[in-house]
């Protein structure tokens, strides 16, 4: 009885039915959408978040060089090999550079890692030494006129500097490291015998950019321009291609830049997500001139379109589904309650014949919560058809995440600035001693607005509920129904 | 059966108190059939109210079976609705999304009836009255007659002591009115029902054994002095 009297309530005024369910199905279709595309930002905020800072990895410390320490340092080539100071170099000489330098990162003593492994609710910390490579090399052209003002002339050559990253890896944290992010895609990643050993492991885009595979050969810098070779071991994948375009053994790395017992930033993972503002504070305490970096404090440094994605998707996006979703639920209790005055004469009826109000207000809340769920499950398609329609035409969301000598971010790649391969050269005409100009690498993902099973429940929920409130306050007044007065109303 | 001691029934309107029933005294036997005319707007439907346990008296007290309905709970009093009232309405009041047969059944299933035999036990008492070939009709597919008939079923169905017609006749054509009286009277008299009988038709009112006329609140009852199928015969030699 109680379905057949649903049933053919509702089909009875089915035009009310349905303009109720369509309410709740745009209201939660909306929701579905906003939270997807939401989602779907955050996803994506997530993997620039996670190339940048490695995956596992809830906080990293940096400490900024002091003055005149670090940075790029200039080729500082020298052209003292020749005829004593003050002489040039002899018309036709070639000079070739291979210099490491620390970059904008200070050194940070290997016993603060260890430290702040030591601390409460940290997880795991590693060192990682995160160097620039630069590599110059030309011919020395005659000069007329005086070194210094004179012009070159006559035949020299000159090949434009190159500059790669390099990451110096602490191979005994596994998971923890500027490797983590990365997906090896060819030959191997490090293990703890290759400490010591010259062996690298060189990013996907790098090493295709540059002819590199397993087995080939790759010079590193050191502190004085002399280049090592480096055997590759194997192809690292990162998922935004931020990541450094050479990692070699931390000791290697150490040694080569003259900083033994030395890294300049220092990876740590919270035993918990609630701990990581604890933990944050609990470094910046352990070292107070370190820069200590959460992934929440470097979201909020990521620009470009897909900050404006998350804030349209927070913002407009969240109110005009509440909005949307409040008219839903008035409209749901405006006309169920109105159904339920319309009905006063049937319900008076039944509670005469016997019909207790509970089973009344079954019978009402149970046909709200039929529209509730026709709405919801109506809903669920827009909303699935929202989002897809969200991950189609909209455009590959970009992001760029702060300066270069801003808050410390770890990732070789951004000091170059060089987009996706992180490599870059710099144009002829000018070498910086420095790199303190704005490079922010840009990172564009694909906006995939996820309809998940936990979406599509939670919203099939909002519209139960929908139809349970509007249930309620139609039960409400039919509950309140004294049979003889509502007898009396009909007479 | 009914024992009213000085009931009394006020309503707050917007207007200032109505008073519907003042010191009513009535005791009904069982079996018996009692009509109650009247004015419009003085009381009769609410002292049908009070039978029927569909509203409480303000003061006095209403006994049914030896129990004072208004001392009763909501969820008891709903009970003795269920099991022991049948009402029939001037407007039939038939759910009109059921068909007769599920609008019969409507009546039982508070009784928790199993579904099969609330199928079964509403068709035959539709068959009863005549509306065998009707089940699966809506009421705005029958004649009013026919409605009036699916709401006496729907009544009867529960087997209940008491049967409360609320002007049974009053939207029905003369035919169908005789025919509609016809059919309780039948019923009081085969199944021993107590009947009371809300009418302003005096013709119809004439067949009860006694006769109640209330006016401003106030319930007077006499013996109908001559029996209905005898009026009946003095109508027809007259006519």
């Amino acid at each position: 009885m109680f379905l057949t009297y649903l049933r053919r309530e509702l089909r009875r005024r089915a035009r009310q039915a349905i303009l109720i369910a369509l309410g709740l199905a745009l209201g939660v279709g909306l929701v579905i959408t906003v939270t997807a595309a939401s989602a779907g930002v955050r996803n994506a905020q997530s993997e620039v978040l996670h190339s940048l800072y490695g995956v596992g990895t809830d906080i990293t410390v940096t400490q900024a060089a002091a003055p005149g320490e670090g940075g790029f340092g200039g080729f500082g080539f020298g052209f003292g090999g020749g005829g004593g100071s003050g002489t040039r170099p002899k018309a036709g000489t070639k000079i070739n550079s291979n210099r490491l330098s620390t970059g904008a990162y200070g050194p940070i003593a290997v016993t603060s890692v260890t430290a702040i492994g030591r601390l409460k609710n940290v997880a795991g910390s590693a060192g990682a030494l995160m160097l620039n490579d630069s590599k110059i090399s030309f011919t020395v052209p005659s000069f007329s006129g005086g070194f210094g003002s004179g012009s070159p002339s006559g035949r020299g050559s000159f090949k434009p500097p190159v500059f790669f990253s390099v990451a110096g890896v602490d191979l005994s944290t596994g998971a923890l490291g500027p490797l983590s992010s990365g997906k090896i895609t060819s030959g191997r990643t490090f293990t703890a015998t290759d400490a010591s050993s010259d062996v690298a492991v060189v990013d996907a885009d790098y090493a295709r950019q540059n002819k590199l595979s397993v087995g080939s050969t790759i010079a590193i810098g050191d502190t004085k321009g002399a280049g090592t070779s480096f055997s590759v071991i194997g192809i690292v994948s990162s998922p935004s291609g931020t990541g450094s375009n050479v990692y070699v053994p931390l000791g290697r790395a150490q040694a080569l830049a003259g900083m033994a017992g030395k890294v300049n930033t220092i990876y740590v993972a919270a035993s918990s997500a609630t701990e990581i503002s604890g933990v944050q504070k609990e470094i910046s305490g352990l070292l107070p001139k370190a820069t200590v970096t959460t992934a929440s404090s470097l979201a909020s440094e990521v620009t470009g379109s897909i900050a404006s994605a998350s804030s349209l998707a927070n913002t407009l996006g969240r109110w005009l589904a509440i909005a949307v979703l409040a008219a839903a639920f008035v409209l749901a209790v405006l006309l169920t309650m109105s159904a339920v005055a319309r009905r006063v004469r049937e319900f008076g009826t039944l509670k005469a014949l016997g019909w207790r109000s509970r089973r009344v207000v079954g019978q009402v809340m149970g046909e709200a919560l039929a529209i509730g769920l026709a709405g919801g499950i109506v809903g669920v398609g827009l909303g699935y058809l929202g989002a897809t329609l969200v991950g189609k035409f909209t455009s590959p969301l970009t992001a760029s995440v702060g300066q270069l000598t801003g808050s410390a971010t770890p990732g070789g790649a951004r000091l170059f600035g060089g987009g996706r391969s992180g490599s870059g050269r710099f144009p002829a005409g000018g070498f910086p001693g420095r790199f303190t100009h704005a490079a922010s690498p840009t990172v564009t993902v694909h906006l995939i607005a996820p309809v998940t099973m936990g979406i599509i429940g939670g919203a099939v929920l909002l519209a139960i509920v929908g139809g349970l409130i509007a249930g309620g306050f139609g039960s409400w007044s039919a509950a309140r129904l004294r049979p003889a007065d509502a007898l009396t109303r009909v007479a | 059966m009914y024992k009213l001691t000085d009931v009394g029934k006020t309503y707050q309107t917007g207007r200032g108190t109505v008073q519907a029933l003042r010191a009513v005294n009535l005791s009904i036997a069982d079996g018996e059939w009692i009509a109650i005319q009247g004015p419009t707007g003085h009381g009769k439907t609410t002292l049908l109210q009070m039978l029927g346990a569909l509203d409480r008296p303000t003061t006095g007290s209403v006994e049914f079976d030896g129990q004072d309905l208004a001392e009763l709970s909501e969820a008891d009093v709903t009970m003795i609705r269920a099991r022991s009232f049948g009402f029939i309405f001037q407007t039939f009041n038939l759910i009109p999304t059921l068909s007769a047969q599920e609008n019969v059944e409507a009546a039982l299933v508070p009784l928790r009836v199993h579904a099969a035999e609330r199928r079964d036990r509403a068709a035959a008492a539709l068959a009863d009255l005549g509306l065998g070939d009707r089940l699966r009709h809506l009421p705005s597919e029958l004649s009013g007659g026919q409605q009036q008939r699916v709401a006496i079923a729907r009544a009867l169905v529960k087997e209940p002591a008491v049967l409360l017609a609320d002007e049974p006749t009053g939207n029905l054509d003369e035919d169908t009115r005789d025919e509609i009286i016809g059919l309780l009277e039948r019923l009081w008299q085969e199944r021993g029902l107590t009947l009371v009988l809300v009418t302003h038709d005096s013709p119809v009112a004439r067949r009860a054994q006694r006769i109640g006329v209330i006016r401003d609140g106030k319930l007077k009852v006499s013996q109908n002095a001559v029996p209905a199928r005898a009026a009946d015969a003095d109508d027809a030699a007259l006519g």
